[in-house]
């Protein structure tokens, strides 16, 4: 092995059809036991030659009836599974022509046309149990007083704690707000067609929120904001801006499930996972980030970035300043792109500092260009019906692309214009953001403090609607297994809907995440007294 | 071996047969060697033997950078993915430099009359009037919800189906079949309404197409499918052109040609992208023409995408067959069948963002479902809509005054083209006319054609659509939308056009 190293200074070549060929020949050639053996180096040089001859006379074949054109599918094939498969479809044309073009009305009549071999795997691909749990909560749902067995829907990350201070708003000012600008009445301004990124006066007025829910610590210039129907379109965007198909993002784990379809669906963007453990708080290191990226490496991948959240969800952590500059460091090196998801960020309710990925960044900094932020307002202001994504970014490429891909999903100009006003009454928006920390915070401590009497611990969060819990005392085999059986008993005896960690890629078995925003406090003895029910059959169990 | 061996003349030169296997075989070791070391830094991190150094360099650098963060950073700039790459670039399309330039520069009789003029948005301003009275009379009851009294607004703040509300289904399959005669009846549960109809346009390519495969695209067609069909699909289209001769009617032996030469080149045809009533052009396809396309469409083994965005903008008396109408009176088969509507153009609010796919099949239906996470449709916008479309007066009495405004702007702008000896073909839909201003231009040709688009934005300060943006194949046919023009402006827009037409004769005199 040390010699394949050192003979890379001596270059004569026979040195290694030779001396160095003996050590080299070890490690490369596949049929070493003939190259080794009696063979010798003539035989052994003779049989790979002939194989070689084999391969190419394959391929030659084979380019023969797959025309030319095909040749740029087979240059970007990639030796993981994923994108093989995607390699092989983009051959099936070819095969299928060749038959239909001698007998193509019997072959038609036979089959019905088919969708796309892209979108066959949406359709038929079976739903994670997150989203099981989400339909199964939806058609059953719980209500004191109508179907107090229904189920309670704890997999949605919603917030309904201020939703009474935003109806309100919306109830003195919403003609206002769509129909009259100032005085005037401006019909034309909501009926025709506006910039597809977004109205000027809305980014103004979202990126003032912004900077108000961040706490005044950055300032975001309105034209660095693209705006999208949503954050999932907002991440996919960027997710189309940065990576061709083929390549990857790193993102930390337990990580959002629907990640898992607006990253990669699409796109056709790989994700690598990056394991958080239990041992440091599911807490991001940068070991574990710089064993994925050379991995992913090793696979072939080409990995353009790491997905951070922050506050994180499903765990509910945030990234700490220290760890967010070696991040900085780390793409840096890599030279990657990083894309903070900080949608969560006027949701924190602890005591510990939340710091912006926009607060590192200095004015003239070059490595400005790496960094992309997403936000919405689905979750701060609560209106997740409203679908409101932004893509936050420093690099002007990437966001003159992203305006242009908004025309596939921008924001109704009715519900821009009435945003513009909600988030310019000053008042109200400070109102709103102290309100709903308050609430969160009261949830929270009341929600884990349920959770403890039962027995269960949670990791300490700051931010989010959620949190997440360590039920791996309650599962019957310490594994994924066990946790789905956990689950499947919690929605279906205990009529719970909560999300496993297993649909979030946790490492770790027993981890459930519970969004306690859609709960009102009364409701929260009968959760705790439901989950009760369960763990105590599957102590018995046991 | 004349056929494989790269090395040919050793092979059969003097070398024979084993020298020939050598040098290959050589060849071939050298190459796994060069492959196996540029591999080993990275991938032997933890053997502790060769990888040593290759580690303490990993971490050299790491510590290093750490200290002068500037100085690697600048230079290696971050790459970004090709598609951002290549649609970064400033616009290239006249379509699209005519729409910047004239939304730069807007004419207002008042406020800038030497402003550019929009022929070029097909957006439709003549019923503003009548929205915006029933927003007065209507926006506070409609955005309250249904329940009397009560307030209702969680139902709009809270995460909705994200391919459209039951309500907004419901009262969208009215309205369309109110817009369609009353010929046909929708069927709410086949509908997935997007943020507007091109995310429906692009959902449909998606859920039809792979990378690489290709669509038969009638020209001229809409500039912005170039767009909305290829970005982020990586599909195809292949032009089928419609001539003048045939008022630029689809010809089936023109897409019989189309489709076996793209066959012929290894291409996959996954469909046929039709506009009824077409954008630009403003003609109808007739019922027959329709079994036709159905029976090839079987006959291939494809998909039709039918955008019927206008279907509710048609002046003239002849009547608009929608394909659902067609499939559902013989036995077509219905699965491939796929239908593109929205509310941008009928019921001009393009602000809004609405759009719908309407499909029979099932499998469609169920990926374009799950793909509107990415496009949806705010919910104060749906339940406005579900008030609006509701409100059969109101529609019924926007429907007939739209059909009636557009006619009358159709005709007098026609007869002003025609009044400067520019003739216009056949149209009965639309929001714009197609006129053949082949006299004006100087040499036949697109060039031609872009030189007199030019001198049309910035001298006679019109912003029109040039032919050749919508893959028109024959030069010097624009496409001017007259929708978005006040009657005292048609004087306007002829003066200055006959200005720059009276120069030209001039110069070429």
């Amino acid at each position: 092995m040390t010699q394949a190293l050192y003979s890379r200074t001596r270059s004569p070549e026979t040195e290694k059809e030779k001396g160095g060929g003996g050590a080299a020949m070890r490690v490369i050639v596949p049929l070493q036991g003939v190259v080794q053996g009696r063979g010798g180096l003539v035989l052994g040089s003779v049989i790979p030659c002939a194989l070689f001859y084999v391969l190419q006379f394959y391929l030659k074949r084979h380019r023969k009836d797959t025309d030319e054109q095909n040749n740029s599918d087979s240059s970007s094939q990639n030796p993981t599974p994923r994108s093989s498969s995607y390699g092989n479809l983009s051959e099936l044309p070819g095969l299928t022509r060749n038959w239909s073009r001698g007998l193509s009305s019997p072959r038609n009549l036979r089959g019905p046309v088919s969708v796309s071999g892209r979108v066959s795997g949406i359709v038929k691909g079976a739903d994670s149990p997150y989203y099981v749990g989400l339909r199964r909560a939806k058609e059953d749902p719980y209500d004191e007083l109508s179907n107090p067995n229904g189920i309670i829907q704890l997999g949605l990350a919603e917030n309904k704690l201020s939703l009474d201070l935003v109806e309100h708003w919306l109830a003195d000012n919403a003609e206002q707000a769509i129909l009259r600008n100032g005085k005037e009445l401006s019909i034309s301004r909501i009926a025709t067609y506006q910039p597809f990124d977004g109205l000027m006066e809305f980014k103004v007025a979202v990126a003032g929120f912004m900077s108000q829910v961040m706490e005044k610590a950055v300032s975001f210039n309105p034209s660095q904001v693209v705006l999208t129907a949503g954050a999932t379109p907002a991440i996919e965007i960027l997710s189309f801006c940065l990576a061709d198909a083929g390549n990857a993002f790193l993102v930390p784990t337990p990580y959002y499930p629907g990640y898992d379809r607006d990253i990669k669906w699409r796109t056709g963007v790989e994700i690598i996972h990056v394991p958080c453990r239990s041992a440091d708080n599911f807490n991001l290191s940068i070991t574990a980030l710089d064993r994925a990226f050379d991995q992913a490496k090793k696979r072939g991948l080409k990995v353009r970035g790491i997905m951070l959240s922050n506050p994180s969800n499903p765990v509910g952590n945030l990234i700490s300043r220290e760890t967010l500059y070696i991040l900085l460091d780390f793409a840096r090196e890599k030279n990657i792109h990083i894309v903070s998801n900080e949608l969560l960020a006027g949701s924190t309710h602890g005591n510990e500092e939340f710091v912006s990925m926009a607060e590192l960044l200095d004015p003239d900094d070059f490595d400005r260009k790496r960094v992309h932020i997403v936000y919405g307002l689905s979750k701060d202001l609560s209106i997740p019906g409203f679908r409101v994504g932004v893509i936050y970014s420093h690099n002007e490429e990437v966001l003159a692309a992203a305006k242009k891909l908004a025309r596939f999903s921008s924001v109704s100009a009715p519900t821009q214009c009435l945003l513009t006003s909600m988030l310019t009454d000053a008042k109200f928006v400070q109102t709103l953001i102290t309100i709903n920390r308050e609430r969160l915070q009261s949830m929270y401590a009341q929600f884990v403090a349920g959770l403890k009497k039962l027995g269960i611990k949670c990791i300490k969060s700051s931010g989010g609607f959620y949190c997440w819990a360590d039920m791996s005392g309650l599962i019957r085999s310490y594994s994924e297994k066990g946790e789905l059986e956990l689950w499947d008993k919690l929605l279906n005896i205990a009529k719970v809907n909560v999300t496993p960690g297993s649909a979030c890629h946790c490492i770790e078995p027993g981890w459930f995440r519970f969004c306690f925003t859609t709960l009102t406090e009364k409701d929260i003895p009968i959760v705790m007294d439901r989950i009760q029910r369960v763990s105590e059959t599957c102590k018995l169990n046991r | 071996m004349r056929l494989v061996v790269p090395l040919q003349g050793v092979v059969q030169g003097r070398g024979g047969l084993i020298f020939g296997s050598l040098i290959p075989c050589a060849l071939f070791y050298f190459l796994q060697l060069y492959l196996k070391r540029h591999r080993s830094p990275n991938s032997r991190s933890n053997p502790p033997s060769p990888s040593a150094s290759a580690q303490n360099l990993a971490e050299l650098t790491r510590t290093s950078s750490r200290s002068n963060l500037l100085s690697r950073g600048s230079i290696v700039p971050v790459l970004i993915s090709s598609l951002a790459t290549s649609i970064s670039k400033p616009n290239d399309s006249p379509y699209y430099i005519g729409l910047d330039k004239a939304s730069e520069d807007p004419y207002d009789r008042i406020d800038n009359p030497d402003g550019v003029i929009q022929l070029g948005l097909s957006e439709n301003r003549l019923c503003f009037d009548l929205i915006e009275k029933w927003m007065l009379e209507n926006l506070k009851d409609s955005m309250r919800g249904r329940e009397e009294g009560d307030l209702s607004i969680s139902g709009i703040a809270s995460y909705q189906p994200l391919d459209g509300t039951m309500e907004l289904k419901m009262a969208m399959a009215g309205f369309m079949s109110r817009v369609m005669g009353g010929a046909v009846s929708f069927e709410p549960s086949q509908m997935v309404l997007t943020a507007g109809a091109t995310p429906a346009i692009e959902t449909l390519c998606f859920c039809l197409a792979d990378h690489g495969n290709a669509f038969l695209v009638p020209t001229p067609y809409y500039p912005g499918f170039d767009r909305d069909m290829k970005w982020r699909t990586g599909v195809e289209l292949i032009p089928v052109h419609c001539r003048n001769t045939d008022n630029f009617m689809l010809s089936i032996s023109a897409l019989n040609q189309a489709f076996n030469q793209t066959r012929k080149r290894g291409t996959k045809i996954r469909g046929i992208l039709l506009s009824n009533p077409a954008n630009p052009v403003g003609n109808l396809l007739s019922r027959e023409m329709l079994c036709d396309l159905l029976y090839f469409a079987r006959e291939k083994n494809i998909h039709i995408i039918s955008d019927e965005i206008f279907a509710g903008s048609i002046y003239e008396n002849e009547e608009f067959v929608s394909i659902a109408d067609v499939v559902d009176s013989e036995d077509f088969d219905k699965s491939r069948v796929h239908i593109v509507y929205g509310l941008s153009k009928d019921l001009s609010l393009p602000g809004f963002r609405v759009g719908m796919i309407y499909s029979f099949n099932e499998n469609v239906l169920a990926a374009a479902r799950k793909l509107t996470r990415f496009s949806s449709i705010s919910a104060p916008t749906q339940r406005l809509l579900v008030s609006i479309l509701s409100d059969a007066r109101f529609i019924e009495e926007y429907m007939a005054t739209n059909k009636k405004r557009i006619r009358n702007m159709h005709d007098l702008f026609v007869a002003g083209l025609e009044g400067l000896g520019i003739r216009c073909a056949d149209s009965s839909a639309g929001l714009y006319c197609w006129a053949d201003m082949s006299k004006l231009i100087l040499t036949y040709g697109e060039k031609g054609e872009l030189e007199l688009w030019e001198k049309l934005l910035h001298v006679a300060k019109i912003n029109i659509t040039p032919g050749s943006a919508c893959h028109c194949i024959e030069p010097g046919w624009f496409r001017c939308c007259f929708t978005t023009l006040d009657k005292e402006d048609i004087p306007v827009v002829m003066e200055r056009i006959r200005k720059l037409a009276d120069t030209r004769a001039a110069s070429r005199g």
